[in-house]
């Protein structure tokens, strides 16, 4: 196999893996929050509880999280030399930032969190709560920052040795793509957080066990996911394709398997693509909607993939495709499930409605998939650039590291991956086993200490 | 901050190494890992955000450097995975089989990262073969000479990765002194004043052989003595742990170690200025601050917020060390 495939999906499938882990534990960093806040209010233990026992979740979510980002931050280095040359003097301020500002905050008061409850009294422990909350979205944020760079370059000019320097730290944190894409990114791993603990509660109410943290977990479950996912397509979805189209024409028409340019173009809701004979098979087609929601005029000419070179074209049609209609269904489908949800909770029907809580129930994976999905989206979108319109994915990759290296480290990470991935799931299992009711003694920790 | 990242996140990887040894039953083990529990991840983070400003000021060298030694890096990598997972997962069953299986992957992989940061450092000292094309990729090792085509292990980098194992050890065992009670710190201590002599045998050792591998590095002495500080501080710092140690003064001990660490690196660094990576091929291949940083500009935004983002970051430390200060008790609850 040739070297730059390699190092592709080496470093696709470490980020698809890590990115499994942050976003429950940013979504879940806001609703622990919440929780916290509830407790403080109303001085209803349950609460206090119910956060202790999400915290145990995010420990060891955070833990997978934290050791499958260190590889993320040096693959930079090992497998994309050439990029990491060109654009460190760019990207290296956004990713040491993080560092600085976000993992240093959450990961020091997350052990405060964890092990300080009693030493440091309710206050400051939901201070401690609220700083791993900040800790963890001012992460995301300066990671979106790198990619919405990479996605729309901005704030640079030529350094030394060829390579790119900063020319504007404000226009870098500016940037106009990185409002919206962090946004919506951010909102999508409430969708993710709120739906797992919907989820979770469901499971609780239908195995008749644990029942006020269950009734408790989908009150705040339903009611947060159903906010989050509505904020999800509109705005930040909307604005995030409007973006697309502004920016990365040629990625929008290629998303929406649009082939022929035309004025008052239709919108797919199924179809597939054929690259080869540049139609679009067995489409529904709603008319004259993609130029609507692009434009803002039903007429609008929208360019189709036949107005650009195609060695612009993203070089993965299908998958582009495809993984950009799983991300809209999926979220179509939250709203409406969500909403249902919702009402019966507002009725006071859905606790004694067991066919909604199986619904609900199952619904928990299917966040993690849109979320995959939608970057698949952004990231083979992007390509064939890895900078856009700056730098070529085929240039950005380590000259210096062969492909049968890079296979050889593939695997390794494809067998550690797959035992952490058995140890995480074991490990979640046991948690929500014990359930979050307080255990009567003194807690694990003195019963195995004897 | 690698400095800081080799202080702190050594004492850590100090305690893995021996804490087989000090903890016998199962209570004392836990008791000596408890001690590192709520920090060890704090200060792994040094070593993202040391990256991480290696990259944005250097960006050259960070490519060069992390393609070139692309295989030892996917392993330490595998290695903080493996070790960030033995402590952070042991305590979530309760098994006899399970325990001890994740004390020796702890301690395996603390003692394999602390000779592989070794090493790496090593293999800084000596240089890579860095010619024309501006890019090289090292094998893991080749004939173990130190000359020509190298490998990342030579007799020369070997060596440095055992000494960085000893005097890590050493650093783990006097943590473990200043914050557990009872039995473990008794053997701990024990334990340090033999890492000790260890640690003296190979820092002789290294001073005598540095010069023969990369001359530079003591060549910056003579024309700028006050640099002679660092080596100062660190044989003083040296000679520190053995006295505090005796006398039993516990945190004196640990801190004369920290010196002795820092000495030891800014030594090197200081030495090797303004050399970042020297080629052992040909000296004008050699990367300098110079001629692998960013602009200026790109300088000056990186420290306008690194130094007060590190000084946050500090308080934090302050706090949750002090939040969580004095010696480990088991009674306290954990998560
Ligand atoms: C729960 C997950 C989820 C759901 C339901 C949606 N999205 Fe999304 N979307 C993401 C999760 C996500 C994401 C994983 O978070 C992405 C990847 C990059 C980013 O910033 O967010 C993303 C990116 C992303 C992009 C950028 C693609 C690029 O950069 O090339 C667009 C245009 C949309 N989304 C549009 C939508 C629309 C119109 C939705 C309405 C139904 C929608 N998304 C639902
Ligand atoms: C936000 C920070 C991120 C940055 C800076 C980033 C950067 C990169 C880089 C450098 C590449 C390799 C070059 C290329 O193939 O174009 C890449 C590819 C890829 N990334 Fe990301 N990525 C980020 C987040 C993510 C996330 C969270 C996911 C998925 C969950 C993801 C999915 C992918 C995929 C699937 C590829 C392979 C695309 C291809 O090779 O065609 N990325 N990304
Ligand atoms: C959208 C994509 C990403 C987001 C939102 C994200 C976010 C996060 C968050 C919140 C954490 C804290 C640990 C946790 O909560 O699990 C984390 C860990 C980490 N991430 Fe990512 N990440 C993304 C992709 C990447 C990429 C592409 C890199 C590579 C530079 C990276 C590097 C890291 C590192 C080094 C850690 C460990 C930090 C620690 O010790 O606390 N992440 N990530």
């Amino acid at each position: 196999m040739e070297a730059l495939t390699v190092h592709r999906i080496q470093f696709a499938f470490t980020v698809v893996f890590h990115y499994l882990f942050p976003q429950l534990t940013m979504g879940l960093a806001l609703l622990i929050v919440a929780m916290k806040t509830l407790a403080l209010r109303t001085g209803d233990e349950h609460y206090n509880h119910a956060a202790r026992f999400w915290a145990r979740i995010f420990a060891i979510n955070f833990a997978i999280g934290v050791v499958t980002g260190i590889p993320m931050e040096f693959q930079f280095g090992t497998n994309w030399a050439g990029f990491s040359r060109y654009s460190g003097g760019i990207i290296g301020q956004t990713l040491a930032m993080e560092g600085v500002f976000s993992f240093f905050l959450e990961s020091s008061f997350l052990g405060a969190f964890l092990f300080g409850e009693k030493r440091l009294g309710p206050r400051l422990h939901w201070l401690a709560a609220f700083l791993v909350f900040l800790g963890s979205w001012l992460s995301g944020f300066f990671i979106i920052a790198t990619n919405a760079w990479m996605q729309h370059p901005v704030a640079y000019q030529s350094g030394p040795n060829g390579a790119l320097a900063l020319k504007s730290f404000w226009e870098l944190l500016l940037n106009p793509w990185l409002g919206w894409q962090y946004l919506h990114n951010m909102i999508a791993s409430v969708v993710t957080a709120s739906v797992v603990m919907a989820a979770l509660g469901a499971f609780y109410l239908l195995a008749s066990r644990d029942q006020d943290y269950g009734r408790l977990f989908i009150r705040i479950g339903v009611t947060a996911g159903l906010i989050a996912s509505a904020l999800l397509i509109f705005p930040t979805g909307d604005e995030q394709g409007r973006n697309v189209a502004y920016y990365q024409p040629v990625t929008l028409a290629a998303m929406e398997g649009l082939f022929r340019s035309a004025a008052g173009a239709p919108l797919a809701i199924i179809g597939q693509p054929d690259v080869q004979a540049e139609t679009l098979d067995n489409p529904i087609l709603v008319p004259r909607a993609l130029s609507f929601l692009t434009y803002r005029r039903w007429m609008a000419e929208v360019r189709g993939l036949d107005a650009f070179p195609r060695d612009t074209w993203p070089d993965n049609i299908p998958l582009l495709y495809y993984s950009y209609h799983i991300m809209v269904g999926l979220g179509t489908i939250f709203v409406a499930v969500l909403a249902l949800a919702g009402f019966l909770l507002w009725r006071g029907r859905l606790y004694d409605t067991p066919l909604m809580l199986w619904v609900l129930m199952l619904l928990a994976p299917f966040p993690y998939i849109a979320t995959t999905a939608g970057w698949m989206t952004a990231e083979l979108g992007r390509q064939p650039w890895l900078v856009y319109g700056l730098l070529r994915t085929a240039e950005g990759s380590s000259v210096a590291v062969s492909s049968g290296n890079v296979i050889f480290t593939l695997l390794g990470f494809a067998g550690i991956y797959s035992v952490l991935a058995v140890l995480f799931l074991f490990l979640v299992y046991l948690e929500v086993e014990r359930g979050p009711e307080p255990e009567t003694q003194a807690g694990p920790q003195a019963q195995t200490a004897a | 901050m690698i400095v800081t990242y080799a202080v702190l996140d050594g004492f850590d990887l100090g305690v893995g190494i021996v804490h087989l040894y000090v903890g016998r039953t199962e209570t004392e083990r836990r008791t000596v890992l408890r001690s590192v529990g709520p920090v060890w991840d704090g200060n792994e983070v040094w070593l993202i955000a040391g990256g991480g400003a290696l990259f944005f000021a250097f960006p050259k060298m960070y490519a060069l450097a992390f393609s070139g030694f692309y295989l030892p890096l996917i392993m330490v990598l595998w290695l903080l995975i493996l070790r960030g997972i033995s402590i952070e997962f042991r305590s979530h069953i309760e098994s006899v089989v399970w325990h001890p299986f994740w004390d020796v992957a702890f301690a395996g992989a603390s003692a394999m990262l602390a000779i592989f940061f070794g090493a790496a450092l090593g293999n800084i000292v000596r240089g890579v073969p860095l010619g024309g094309s501006g890019y090289f990729f090292l094998p893991l090792f080749t004939d173990f000479t130190t000359g020509g085509r190298v490998g990342i292990l030579d007799w020369f980098t070997i060596l440095m990765g055992l000494s960085s194992l000893v005097a890590l050890a050493l650093h783990g065992a006097l943590w473990v002194t200043l914050k557990t009670p009872g039995e473990p710190r008794e053997r701990a201590r024990h334990l340090a004043g033999h890492l000790w002599w260890a640690t003296l045998v190979m820092t002789v050792a290294l001073l005598a052989v540095v010069p023969l591998v990369q001359p530079h590095l003591g060549a910056r002495f003579p024309d700028e003595p006050w640099g002679v500080i660092f080596p100062v501080i660190a044989a003083a710092g040296l000679f520190a742990i053995r006295w505090f140690n005796r006398m039993g003064r516990a945190r004196d001990a640990f801190l004369a170690s920290c010196a002795y660490i820092a000495g030891m690196l800014f030594s090197v660094a200081f030495g090797l200025y303004p050399y970042v990576l020297p080629s052992n091929l040909n000296t004008a291949a050699s990367l300098t601050i110079y001629n692998s940083s960013t602009t200026a500009y790109g300088l000056e935004v990186g420290l306008a917020w690194f130094i007060p983002g590190i000084l946050l970051a500090i308080g934090y430390f302050i706090f949750v060390y002090r939040s969580f200060a004095g010696e480990v008790r088991l009674d306290e609850e954990g998560y």
